[in-house]
Order: structure tokens, then C-alpha cells, then sequence
């Protein structure tokens, strides 16, 4: 059944508002990723809680501009004193962090009960916001119904790339290297609090409409997971922009569908969005085409599979040498189940159904023989390893021996190995 | 730091203790004396509670600092919430309407430990560095949360009003079972920080030299992690997310300006943890409308404050004076020798300012500084208006730099093979550090061209009064 056919036109507009917002983020949070301070949009969503009680006080209503002012304030100021207490004190980035949020959080949370008989804000509700209420405010916009939320995000989203594009070059230069930015006259503390006062306008502006959760989520996991996909800026910006979008629109079908699946009620989306975005993370984690789990043990399984297949073929050819002699060690014998697959594959090309070598496999045989007994008389002569000991380090090298090395090993080497072996020719 | 743990518990007791020994008055301080003096049985709970989880949060929170994971609780605390969450789901489902507390702790115990071996598995097998993988636990592991709270609240039989006293934490309402399981967990804390104390330091100064060393160093960190799970999980209810996390980090940073000894940073970590929730505790208790988790985590952001001013390891205003009080120093060598130096060529019964301004490029207030100190000490005098002299005294103080300065700048021609234009900036970098020892092994190494007390003429030309700087770099 497909979900899509039952959204309505709220579902979509929640989508457009979550997605807008987590957009916003995205974009802020690459650069945040790139200068280590992924958690910043954490510490600055719960710091800003004082600035929305002072701006409150002040205007004594819950309009929203001076709240937004004030928490903009504060938001810049954690900034700030993060810098403060890291420079003057030496304490590491993520303690001064510490410090200042909780420590501006409490003060908040300290205002808030003080002034609670003049203050109806619950800061549950700040922080959590209602994505699914933010259809029922709108406003008309060239005679359609827009949400007030989406409005104000597609805002700050305008601001946010409007200032990234402009400041491209500088941003990028001072993420990677600041002392570099610093040498070439490119200011890195005005664009850090440049960044960070993005970081706080978005923050600020987001939380009031979708909750602080979807906020943070998407200043970091969006960013991260675009990083494990390219390891270039540009690239990244747009992964992460795909990755936020498809984040909040599989959110919001998990919201409603999910908690289907166990006989229950829907639940929030903002949560969901945040786990969505979890779950894009760890396919890129598993699947990435670079840096991913699966890709990597696959390829070191097929690294293996490939020397199973020489293995194999160089032990048919040793009994083909020596058909009398006592039956070899099969240097397999104690992985049944890689032998298996590298005969099953082998059967294609290299060994004949009735269990000889055919032609190409012979080829292939001799040539790894020659790599093997090259490499023992090499061992032996001019590493002066014993000659019983040679045998297991050439048994490695062989696999990684090509032509142009057999033939340097082969200017000093005789005819025949250590144990007397005969090598087998190059052709 | 055993000394410094226990350090950290007699002063909890003696917080308890001390305050038995005064005396009621009336009205406000009466109250105060009721609080102070643990009449009623559920401040001392809350006290000895609070205090405890301080000490504890303080000790690992030491260990978390050093090993660069402070924010680690952040991420911990919010990994937490799903399963308190699905906890509660799981209960009512299973029947039983109210919840249980332990069964709650049990599932905020499951996800934390699932959201630390997370960020683990993510630092490595991904590219990832430290800071994102905490972010990307913190913040999905709350969505997940918040998503399942979300459930949980429309679910038919339950009532999951209160969960978010996980979050916001609820000091005053804690009662004797809640401060003996801090306890309890206190007391493991302190057992593991006194088993795994060498461990633990090397983990947090050197890790790499741990695993070279054969430490299993995962299995170390795990325990680490461990403690600071065990922490965070008790905490939680008692001061709240966000106010556990100031424990594990405030007390611990405020603790590194003091000192440079892992021993006595713990302790005192400790000490301050235990200080900061006992007092907050008290305050809230005292004045009306003060949240106990917030007020505490104020008065540990309060002795941060201190902490960073003041801190004699590493205090912004003790390096503010080291640093002015060297600065005293050289500028005192500095006027000597250029009033000496300035002596010798011209020969005259004073030196003009203007020359020693112009031979050191001194700003105004540097000179006159440093004269000021001069004159104190009794070296140096107003010939006449705008010219200074040395006293008999300050000339023999001011041939004794001179020749210093000038053993050295020998010692670099000689030695170091430095032209001797070169010798006057490097020589007047290190004359300042040159320790009595070593002024004599330059004696004894100069000694066949330059006796004992005679002054080595300079290597190089010098400023001469009347503003003919000779060749010398202003």
C-alpha cells in the first residue's frame, strides 16, 4: 500500500516545513562538521532559553520578534564564551561548550520559575515545538494558504545559502585551514562568528516552529552522512541537502505508519525525522561506496577469494609435478568453505571437470609457482632466513608478485630452489 | 587522590557535622538552622543524596575531561530517553499501569550503554571524528525518544505524565530510596576510581602508550564509560538532563586550574562537586522559587568562575601576573644595560630620556615603570630635568648585566659561530633565563680571554646618546 496516496494536503505541508527547516541545517552543519563542532546546534538550542525569558519579560507577550531577538543574543553569546573560557582557560573545545550551555540553561530554567507567575512558557514546549500544528497558522501568500512556519524558515534557508554562496571561498578556506585563511588575509574569526551566528539564527528561528530535536538532529546527521558519501565540499553540500529532504519526507511517513505497526496511535514527527535521518546515516555507514563497512569486508573477502583460487590451482600443479610423492599439505584444507566457492569458480576456467588443470589454469599455476620458489631462494639467500622457514613468507608473497618482479627476482636465483625444486619457466 | 577522595567525604560529613554544632534563631535564620542542621529528615536525605552523586560526578567527570569526552554525559543522558520510554510502553502493555522505578532506570541503562557503544562503533569504523559521532547519538537517540514519548502518551492505561522529571529532574521530592541508591552508586564509583586509578591516568594522558604497554585499552575505556553511564543513569532523576551533564563537566574543569596532579584534580573535583549540590541544594531550599537542579548547577558555574579568575595552576589572573612580574624583570635588566651601555660611549653625568627611548624603542609607560622600580631600589637618580643617572650602587648592579649580557653574546660568537652584528637580539632573548650556574661555566669558559671582573668590550657597535644610533637594529 502506498502511504503517499493518504497525505493530505497538511501532511504535505508539514513535509515542506520540516524539510525546509532541516535544509537550513544542513547546510550550517557541513561547515560545523568541518571545523569539529558538531555539537554547537546542541549547545546553543538549550542556551538560547534565557534570551526567549529575558525577550518575554521585556515585550511581556508572546510575540515572537523579541523572544527571536533575544534568543539570537544569547545564542551569539554562547559562542562567544565557549571562545572565552576555551582561549583564556585552555580548556578543550567540547568543556567550555559544557560549561557555558548548561550553565546559561540553568540560569534560564531558574528565570523561568521565578517569573512563572508572569511567564506562560512551559520550556518543554520551547524545546519540543509542534511540526504538527504548524499547518493550522497561515498566512496567504498570492492567494494560497501557506503555514506562518514555512515562511519563516524559506527566510532563513534564503539567508543561509545567500550567505554560503557568497562567502563560498572564505568559509571553505577557513573550515579546513584557518591558519592558512589567517596567512592569506582571510579574517577566520570573523567567519567562525560569522557561522556561528547562522548557526544561532537558524537554530533559533527552527525551534520555534518544529522543536529543537528536528533542529539539532539536522545540523549534524545530515552533514555526517554526506561526508561518508564524497570527500569533496560542493558534493557534500548537495548530498547533505538529498539527505535532510529525504529525511523529513521518510519522518513523516514513519510518524504515521510506524506506530501503526504495533496496533498503536501516530507519534511525533519531529522525533521520527530525527530517527530517519539515523537510519540514512547508518546505510551510509554500512553501504558507502568509499569508506563503507559492507564494501570494505567485501572487498577484503574477495581479496581472499582470489588467493583461495591460486591456492587451489598451485596445489593441482604440485601434484601434477610430483604425481607419486606423498599427498601435499592443501594449504585450504582447514577452510572447507572457501575451498568450495574458489572450485566452484574455478571450474569456469582453470581446472578441468575431471579434477586435472586445463591450459589456462597451468599458465596461471606455473606463474605463482615461479613467484613462490623465487621468492624462497630469495629468502634464503639474501634475508638469511632458514631455508625450513621460507616457506610461509613466500606462500604471502607470491600472491602479490608480478612479472617485472619475478623477472628481478630470477637475475640471481638458479634453477631450482632451496629444497632443490625445480622453477618453473617465466613461459 | 586517595588523600583527595578522602578529602572529598570528610568535608561532605563535615558539612553535616558542623552545622549540628549551631544554634536556632528566630524567623529566616531559623529556617536556615532547620535546613543546615538536618532537623527534618528529608533534607538530610536530599543533602546527603545531592552530595554524594556531586562527589561521584566530580571524580569520573575528572576522568572524562582529561580523556577529551566531556560532552560524553550529553550524548549519554539523551541516549537514555528511549528507553526510559520504551520501558514504560513495555509496562503498560504488560499490564502493569504504574511504573516501576527500577524498571525504568533499567531501560535508560540499556539505551545509554547502546548509545555509547554507538558513538564507539561510529569513531571506529567511520571517518567520523569525536564530536559528530556524539552529536549523531545524541540527537537520533532523542528523536527516538521523543518519538516513543510520543506513543507512550497516547497510549489507552497509561499516564505518562512525570516521565519528563527524567529531563528536568526533581531534587527536592527525593526521597530515602533514591539517596541510597546514589549511595550505592556513589560507593562503586569510588571503589572503581581507587581499582582502576593507574589505569585510568595512563588512559587519559597517553593512550596510545597504554595499548603499546599491553593495557587492553578498549576494555579500560569501556570501564570508564561504565562509570560514567552508572552516574548519569542515578543522576538523571535526581537533577535533571541537562544539570547531570554540568556535574560530569563543571566541577572537573574548575578543578584543572588548581592543579597539575591528576591525584589532587580528582579530588578536588570531587570536593567541588560535592560543595556545588549541597549548596545549591540549601539555597534552593531556603529561598522560594529556586529550582534545586538549576540553582545548583549555578553555584558550580559560580566557583568555575572563581576557579578560571583565580586558579593557582592555570587561573587567568595568576598567569596574568607571572607574566607582568617577568615582564618587571626584564625591563629592569633592560634600562640597566642601556643606561650603562649609554654611560660608556658618551661618558656624560646623566643620560637623556630621550636617548634611552630611543635606544630600547620603550614605550612612555614602560620606562617610566621601570624607572620608577629603579629608583626604588636606590640605583638610579634625576641628574637634572629630563636626564637620569645610576647611584654608585646602581652602576655596580648595571656592570653586572652588562657583563653578563656581553659573556653571553661572546659565548654565541665564539661558540655558535653567530656574526657579531647578530649576537646583541639573540643574547638579549635568553640573558633573563641565565641561571648563576651556568653564568659560571660561561666564566670558566671565556675565562683566557676575559679574567674574572673585567667588562668584555661589546662585539658590536653601540647606541651612542644624541640619537646616532651606530649600526645597531632599533
Amino acid at each position: 500500500m502506498n502511504p503517499f496516496t493518504q497525505w493530505v494536503s497538511t501532511d504535505w505541508w508539514i513535509v515542506a516545513t520540516a524539510a525546509t527547516c532541516a535544509v537550513a541545517c544542513a547546510l550550517v552543519g557541513c561547515f560545523l562538521l568541518l571545523r569539529k563542532l558538531s555539537m554547537m546546534g546542541d549547545a546553543v538550542s538549550h542556551a538560547v532559553l534565557p534570551g526567549l525569558v529575558v525577550g518575554f519579560l521585556i515585550s511581556g507577550s508572546r510575540d515572537p520578534l523579541p523572544m527571536l531577538v533575544g534568543a539570537m543574543v544569547v545564542g551569539l553569546l554562547t559562542a562567544y564564551l565557549t571562545e572565552v573560557v576555551r582561549s583564556s582557560g585552555k580548556v578543550d573545545e567540547g568543556a567550555s561548550m559544557g560549561v557555558v550551555f548548561t550553565t546559561l540553561f540553568a540560569l534560564g530554567l531558574v528565570l523561568v520559575v521565578r517569573f512563572s507567575d508572569r511567564i506562560d512558557l512551559d520550556p518543554g514546549c520551547v524545546l519540543y515545538g509542534m511540526l504538527e500544528f504548524v499547518p493550522l497558522d497561515t498566512r496567504t501568500v498570492l492567494g494560497v494558504e501557506v503555514p506562518e512556519a514555512l515562511l519563516v524558515l524559506g527566510g532563513v534557508l534564503a539567508v543561509n545559502v545567500v550567505v554560503i554562496a557568497v562567502l563560498f571561498k572564505e568559509l571553505k578556506l577557513t573550515s579546513f585551514d584557518p591558519a592558512l585563511a589567517t596567512a592569506l588575509g582571510v579574517p577566520a574569526r570573523v567567519m567562525h562568528y560569522l557561522l556561528m551566528t547562522l548557526v544561532a539564527l537558524t537554530t533559533v528561528a527552527s525551534f520555534q516552529a518544529v522543536g529543537s530535536i528536528l533542529v539539532v538532529a539536522m545540523l549534524i546527521v545530515p552533514a555526517a552522512t554526506a561526508a561518508l558519501l564524497t570527500q569533496r565540499l560542493v558534493p557534500m553540500l548537495f548530498t547533505a541537502v538529498g539527505v535532510a529532504v529525504l529525511s523529513a519526507v521518510v519522518g513523516h511517513w514513519g510518524a504515521i505508519a510506524v506506530p501503526r505497526w504495533f496496533g498503536m496511535d501516530s507519534t511525533m514527527t519531529s522525533g521520527m525525522m530525527a530517527v530517519a535521518a539515523g537510519g540514512l546515516l547508518a546505510v551510509a555507514v554500512v553501504f558507502s561506496p568509499t569508506n563503507g563497512v559492507a564494501v570494505r569486508l567485501g572487498r577484503r573477502w574477495l581479496l581472499r577469494l582470489d588467493e583461495a583460487m591460486e591456492d587451489v590451482l598451485a596445489t593441482l600443479y604440485r601434484d601434477e609435478e610430483a604425481p607419486n610423492r606423498e599427498v601435499r599439505r592443501d594449504p585450504l584444507a582447514a577452510k572447507p568453505m572457501l575451498r568450495w566457492v574458489a572450485r566452484m569458480l574455478l571450474h569456469r576456467s582453470g581446472e578441468r571437470a575431471g579434477g586435472g588443470l586445463t591450459e589456462t589454469g597451468r599458465e596461471q599455476a606455473r606463474k605463482l609457482l615461479r613467484s613462490h620458489r623465487l621468492w624462497e631462494t630469495f629468502l634464503a639467500d639474501n634475508a638469511n632466513i632458514r631455508v625450513d622457514h621460507v616457506h610461509g613468507s613466500a606462500e604471502r608473497l607470491e600472491h602479490i608478485t608480478d612479472a617485472p618482479l619475478r623477472s628481478a627476482l630470477a637475475k640471481s636465483a638458479a634453477k631450482t630452489d632451496p629444497q632443490g625444486r625445480l622453477i618453473p619457466p617465466e613461459k | 587522590m586517595r588523600v583527595g577522595l578522602v578529602v572529598a567525604a570528610v568535608v561532605v560529613l563535615a558539612v553535616c557535622a558542623s552545622a549540628g554544632a549551631a544554634q536556632a534563631g528566630g524567623g529566616f535564620s531559623a529556617d536556615v538552622m532547620r535546613v543546615i542542621r538536618l532537623e527534618d529528615h528529608n533534607a538530610r536525605v536530599v543533602l546527603l543524596g545531592t552530595g554524594l552523586l556531586g562527589a561521584a560526578a566530580g571524580a569520573v567527570g575528572a576522568f572524562a575531561l582529561l580523556r577529551r569526552r566531556a560532552l560524553m554525559g550529553d550524548a549519554l543522558s539523551h541516549a537514555t530517553l528511549p528507553g526510559v520510554a520504551l520501558a514504560f510502553i513495555v509496562s503498560v502493555a504488560w499490564g502493569h499501569g504504574e511504573r516501576s522505578q527500577g524498571f525504568l532506570l533499567l531501560g535508560a541503562t540499556v539505551t545509554g550503554v547502546l548509545g555509547v557503544a554507538t558513538m564507539h562503533l561510529l569513531e571506529r569504523f567511520t571517518r567520523l571524528k569525536e564530536d559528530a559521532a556524539m552529536g549523531i547519538v545524541l540527537s537520533v537517540f532523542y528523536g527516538a525518544g521523543v518519538a516513543l514519548l510520543g506513543v507512550a502518551q497516547r497510549m489507552p492505561g497509561g499516564n505518562a505524565a512525570g516521565l519528563e522529571g527524567f529531563i528536568y529532574g526533581k531534587t527536592a521530592s527525593m526521597v530515602s530510596s533514591d539517596a541510597v541508591l546514589i549511595s550505592a552508586a556513589a560507593a562503586v564509583v569510588t571503589v572503581a576510581v581507587l581499582v582502576f586509578y593507574k589505569e585510568m591516568a595512563l588512559l587519559s594522558f597517553d593512550p596510545g602508550y597504554a595499548a603499546a604497554r599491553g593495557y587492553p585499552v578498549s576494555a579500560l575505556d569501556a570501564v570508564m564509560l561504565g562509570l560514567v553511564v552508572a552516574v548519569t543513569v542515578i543522576g538523571l532523576q535526581a537533577v535533571g538532563l541537562i544539570l547531570m551533564i554540568a556535574l560530569l563537566i563543571i566541577p572537573a574543569a574548575a578543578a584543572r586550574f588548581w592543579t597539575n596532579r591528576l591525584g589532587v584534580m580528582v579530588g578536588l573535583s570531587a570536593v567541588m562537586g560535592a560543595m556545588a549540590c549541597v549548596t545549591g541544594a540549601v539555597v534552593s531550599a531556603l529561598v522560594e522559587k529556586m529550582p534545586s537542579g538549576a540553582t545548583i548547577v549555578l553555584v558550580a558555574a559560580g566557583g568555575f568562575f572563581v576557579s578560571l579568575m583565580f586558579g593557582t595552576a592555570r587561573g587567568v589572573v595568576p598567569r596574568f601576573l607571572e607574566r607582568r612580574f617577568l615582564g618587571q624583570r626584564e625591563a629592569r635588566r633592560h634600562l640597566l644595560r642601556a643606561m650603562a651601555e649609554l654611560t660608556e660611549t658618551a661618558g656624560t653625568d646623566g643620560v637623556a630620556r630621550r636617548d634611552l627611548t630611543r635606544a630600547r624603542a620603550w614605550r612612555q609607560g614602560e620606562l617610566r615603570a621601570a624607572e620608577g622600580q629603579l629608583t626604588g631600589e636606590g640605583l638610579m637618580e634625576i641628574a637634572r630635568e629630563g636626564r637620569v643617572r645610576l647611584t654608585a650602587e646602581g652602576r655596580l648592579e648595571a656592570l653586572r648585566v652588562v657583563r653578563e649580557h656581553r659573556l653571553w653574546e661572546l659565548f654565541l660568537v665564539r661558540y655558535a659561530d653567530i656574526a657579531p652584528s647578530h649576537v646583541d637580539r639573540d643574547a638579549d632573548a635568553i640573558e633573563h633565563l641565565i641561571s648563576p650556574a651556568m653564568m659560571a661555566e660561561l666564566e670558566r669558559l671565556l675565562a683566557a680571554e676575559q679574567p674574572a671582573p673585567a667588562i668584555p668590550p661589546s662585539p658590536h657597535a653601540l647606541p651612542a646618546p644624541g640619537g646616532t644610533s651606530t649600526g645597531r637594529v632599533p
